[in-house]
């Protein structure tokens, strides 16, 4: 790696704050996200020096920050940085932390800690939060010595981003970041207790290719491995060689153009029906950098039983933990799908791909068309989507909260570019949205930032207007409101006897709060009015918010129960 | 079906990493019966014998959650028939239980049991072996009064030949070649 470090910065004493700054600069770090505070002062005041090189986004809370560096990594495939405070700073950040984790998603994240003289005695603003990250850090590290920085830092960014991805926590005492010591620094390249990606064995993909070639009801489901492998043209290609239909996880959406003739849509419990239903008619399945999580696998024991399956993976670990395979082609997918190509026959499987068509036609017809385009009654969350679909033309980069919208939009929303959806899929985050969106748009600011939200979640970081505002970044909010905790109100009214225990909200009023942080509003409750309201939000120049009031007690289908197999899929 | 299988950890020497190793135990939810941390044969590297008793189909996936940490160089896990493996259990006893020819000097004698350390009022009593030897040595000395007691984790070593720095070589090379 090209090391962007100045010449005149080698070898000069620098404090290890200053040290923190250089070490972000020299791994190209533009952007982070932050919220200051005692223990990390001095690295604060560092920053001060650089404005020019690193600009911070001052959230409203450490969780904002970090979620906001999650929708920063997301959208642009970079490592997203973020710096807290000792203690109530720290722990701020856990939600993030555990998200990125689950979400393979790269993050650094530095936080300032007391002065190492002071550890464990319950100094103020103590936490041990490397304690408290390690299960949900792909790395974590303690420095008390300013010139053990460099080699912490460089480390973190090498394990964030390579292999499979995820976040890393270094805390750095207060003494450290005061300490100085002669600068250098050398990226790091190497950690000889990891292997990021193994070599990918050529044997395994010999036998893939003969399973592909002689399957006669082949289905790929893929997950986010795709798109963090920067794998969308091999795994096209692959797709349209052999006649592959397939089916994305909620982490792998938009690896596949969703308009693409072999896209079949979302997998598991809100997922769409054919490739539910035919995960267990298929006679392969290739599974390709997903994991099978039990919303995407259901009733584990009843699925895919029939099927032989091939399994694409980067992290060994994930190899037979749910699923038993066949053939294991471990190590980076891109690699892997560029090897597999040329021993794959053509194939056009047209029966097999009519079973699909015939299911997707009973889905429209018996759901997706009511949901889309309904006639009379409340406003459905999908129709919002729909119509947001046909202005942005599938050019959006869509950002989710958690709930009934959330599988709306992973269900109804197009996308023609790779990375455009951004949502909670392993931790399901509520309050994820609103700052994911603000780091989308910060990391990616010439395109379309859609943040689709609940009345519920939105609440849960709604501060981050503020930040929105200060920035000046145009992410337009879209709140769906219906009145309710709407995915719990769903679970209460199928399996709790429409026992709707604290689920019910009084809302605020948006317009005002958004008022209040000086982003223009809009409040639709009347169909006629959406499609001009969006378009009018979708033009607005800066950040919008608009709020539609959607039908209180819909339902997300269809849905497979809990305990049920993919293929009990309920259509109602 | 369940078995017991000793786990190695091969891991760099750093604070927090017993932590780390644990973790995914507890995460799952499974007992360790014993675990012991202890330097290897290579400088700086760190060896964890963990012992437990669960499904190999658990096993195996708790081995490969281990090694996927990133501070972890190495991890194996190993049936009984395929290790070497030894515990140390010390009793502490009255010395005047220990007159010459009293029926416990027999039991230390019948037990291959030394003494390391006679005090006026106490005396120490060593055994090593597998955990049902020094349980039998336990239950003989029971009904004399035993003041003290204490057992070891599990140190083992492998039966198969191949040697940690093999295993390194193998690493450097594959991440090498990338
Ligand atoms: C932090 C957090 N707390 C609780 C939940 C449980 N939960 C999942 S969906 C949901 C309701 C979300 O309601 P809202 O934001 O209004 O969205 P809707 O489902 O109505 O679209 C809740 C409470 C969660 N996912 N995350």
């Amino acid at each position: 790696m090209e090391t962007l470090l100045k010449e005149e910065i080698k070898g000069k004493t620098l404090s290890g704050a200053e040290a923190v700054a250089q070490c972000l600069i020299a791994e190209g770090v533009e952007t982070l996200f932050g919220y200051p505070g005692g223990a990390i002062m001095p690295v604060y005041d560092a920053l001060y020096d650089y404005q020019n090189e690193l600009k911070h986004v001052l959230a409203r809370h450490e969780q904002g920050a970090i979620h906001a560096a999650q929708g920063y990594a997301r959208s642009t495939g970079k490592v997203g940085v973020c710096i807290a405070t000792s203690g109530p700073g720290a722990t701020n950040l856990i939600t993030g932390i555990a998200d990125a984790q689950i979400d393979s998603t790269p993050l650094v994240c530095i936080t300032g800690q007391v002065h190492s003289h002071l550890l464990g005695t319950d100094a103020f603003q103590e936490t041990d939060v490397v304690g408290i990250s390690m299960p949900v850090t792909k790395w974590n590290y303690q420095v008390t010595r300013a010139e053990d920085i460099p080699a912490a830092i460089a480390k973190g960014f090498y394990v964030a981003k390579s292999g499979r991805p995820g976040p890393v926590l270094i805390d750095i005492t207060k003494d450290a970041q005061f300490g100085t010591f002669e600068f250098i620094y050398k990226p790091c390249q190497h950690v000889r207790s990891y292997v990021p990606k193994r070599a990918v064995d050529q044997a395994s993909i010999v036998k893939a290719a003969e399973l592909i070639n002689q399957a006669k009801k082949p289905l790929v489901v893929f997950g986010q491995g795709v798109l963090l492998g920067k794998a969308e043209a091999e795994f096209k290609q692959i797709l349209e060689k052999a006649g592959l239909p397939a089916a994305s996880t909620i982490m792998g959406i938009s690896a596949l153009p969703t308009e693409h003739y072999l896209y079949m849509g979302m997998l598991g419990m809100h997922g769409n029906y054919a490739p539910n239903v035919l995960t267990n008619s298929c006679d392969l399945l290739i599974a390709i950098g997903m994991r099978f999580d039990d919303r995407v696998t259901g009733n584990v024991e009843k699925y895919a039983r029939q099927a032989k399956v091939i399994h694409f993976e980067i992290d060994p670990a994930e190899v037979d933990k749910i699923i038993k395979t066949d053939v294991a082609v471990v190590g980076d997918c891109k690699e892997a799908l560029n090897q597999l190509l040329p021993l794959l026959e053509n194939r056009s499987h047209v029966g097999w791909l009519n079973e699909f068509q015939r299911l997707r036609d009973l889905e429209s017809e018996q759901l997706i068309q009511s949901e889309l385009e309904p006639e009379s009654g409340e406003i459905t969350m999908g129709e919002v989507i729909e119509q947001v679909n046909r202005i942005t033309k599938g050019e959006a980069i869509v950002v989710t909260d958690v709930g009934q919208h959330q599988m709306m939009a992973c269900r109804y929303a197009k996308f023609k570019r790779s990375r455009s959806l951004i949502t909670s899929g392993g931790l399901g985050t509520m309050g994820f949205c609103l700052p994911a969106a603000l780091g989308a748009k910060i990391g990616m600011p010439d395109k379309q930032v859609v943040a689709i939200v609940g009345d519920g979640g939105v609440q849960m970081t709604i501060q981050e207007l503020g930040t929105i505002m200060q920035t000046g970044a145009a992410v337009k909010i879209l709140v769906l409101n219906n009145q309710f905790l709407g995915m719990v109100r769903q679970w209460q009214e199928l399996f709790f006897d429409k026992r709707y225990s604290s689920t019910m909200m009084i809302n605020p009023n948006f317009q005002l709060i958004a008022q209040g942080y000086g982003i223009e509003s809009r409040k639709v409750e009347k169909r006629e009015d959406l499609n001009e309201a969006l378009k009018n939000m979708l033009e607005h120049e800066g950040s919008f918010l608009l709020e539609v009031a959607v039908g209180q007690e819909f339902n997300v289908f269809p849905m497979v129960p809990t305990g049920s197999s993919v293929s009990e899929i309920r259509l109602k | 079906m369940k078995k017991q299988y000793t786990i190695s950890v091969f891991t760099e020497d750093q604070i927090g990493l017993l932590n780390r190793v644990s973790i995914i135990f507890t995460r799952r939810h499974i007992n360790i019966e014993s675990i012991t941390a202890s330097e290897s044969e290579m400088q700086g590297i760190h060896r964890y014998t963990i012992v437990l008793h669960e499904a190999e189909d658990l096993v195996m996936k708790v081995v490969k959650q281990l090694e996927k940490q990133v501070d972890v160089v190495m991890a194996f896990y190993h049936g009984n028939d395929e290790l070497i493996h030894q515990e140390i259990a010390l009793y502490k006893l009255e010395t005047a239980l220990l007159v010459s020819g009293g029926k416990v000097e027999k039991i230390l004698r019948e037990h291959h049991a030394r003494i390391i350390s006679v005090e006026p009022d106490f005396t120490v009593i060593e055994k090593t072996g597998f955990k049902e030897d020094t349980q039998r040595l336990f239950n003989e000395l029971e009904p004399y009064g035993i003041l003290e007691f204490a057992r070891s984790g599990r140190v083992a070593v492998t039966k198969p030949m191949k040697q940690l720095k093999e295993y390194l070589n193998e690493i450097e090379i594959t991440t090498l070649k990338q």
